[in-house]
């Protein structure tokens, strides 16, 4: 499953937690990648209440009890917004662009959002 | 091949869920087979029967409605997606209270399990982005 939206510039952002959220609840085996401005969905204390939506980083905070098999970033997306992989609301892997390629040949099946 | 396909794209903005029924039909052609095609998020607004479109332009919600009604394929909108963007069909708009059924009678409206169910049991799914 791979993340790249911004966490509040489309309704699609929350859709694909949505979806994250429901392949653990149907015990599918599946990695999480966030990747682009998806990494900003990552981050902590995000303070959504002034424009009146749940907080997208309090539903990911919850994702480990879904049984989610590992959680991966992108390095190179990390490094661009200025995030630090160690403060995010899940314990996440960095991957480098090489890494990236290979973990989505693994994949027997992508959606990407 | 069996296919799943998931359409993310707005009927009215850009062009992937044309893209997405164009792929429908080819494949059904060459004698492929659909699982389901499953609406989420700006894609569900494609099961509306009351949005009324250009008339000097190309259908956007016929090829759908030929694909179940010719074809068997389950066309499936996503209920969280659709109940915000006021896609109701007769259940939901009896039990919020609203005053129409929107969604054309060729869609279902059901839970994100019927999109991982169909991709399970699929060779392929196909995402349709915006």
């Amino acid at each position: 499953m791979v993340i790249r939206q911004s966490p509040y510039g489309s309704s699609l952002a929350r859709a694909a937690v949505d979806l994250s959220l429901a392949m653990g609840a149907f015990e599918q085996h599946f990695d999480l990648l966030f990747m682009g401005a998806g990494v900003l969905q990552l981050l902590p204390d995000q303070d959504s209440a002034g424009i009146g939506l749940k907080s997208i980083g309090k539903v990911l905070s919850s994702l480990p009890l879904y049984d989610v098999e590992r959680v991966y970033v992108d390095a190179d997306a990390l490094l661009r917004h200025g995030i630090n992989a160690d403060q995010l609301v899940l314990p996440v892997q960095a991957l480098d662009t090489l890494a990236l390629q290979e973990l989505l040949n693994s994949a027997d099946q992508l959606v990407s959002c | 091949m069996i296919y799943t396909l998931l359409v993310l794209s707005s009927p009215t903005s850009g062009h992937g869920a044309r893209t997405a029924y164009r792929f429908a039909q080819a494949a059904l052609a060459r004698g492929h087979d659909i699982e389901r095609i499953f609406f989420l998020d700006e894609g569900t607004t494609a099961g509306s029967q009351a949005a009324v479109y250009p008339q000097d332009e190309e259908s956007r919600l016929q090829p759908w409605i030929e694909l179940a009604t010719h074809h068997g394929v389950e066309l499936v909108l996503c209920i969280s997606s659709a109940l915000k963007r006021g896609i109701l069909d007769a259940g939901e708009a009896e039990r919020y209270e609203k005053p129409a059924a929107t969604a054309h009678p060729a869609f279902v409206i059901s839970g994100l399990g019927q999109l991982i169910d169909a991709s399970a049991k699929a060779d392929r799914l196909m995402t349709f982005a915006r």
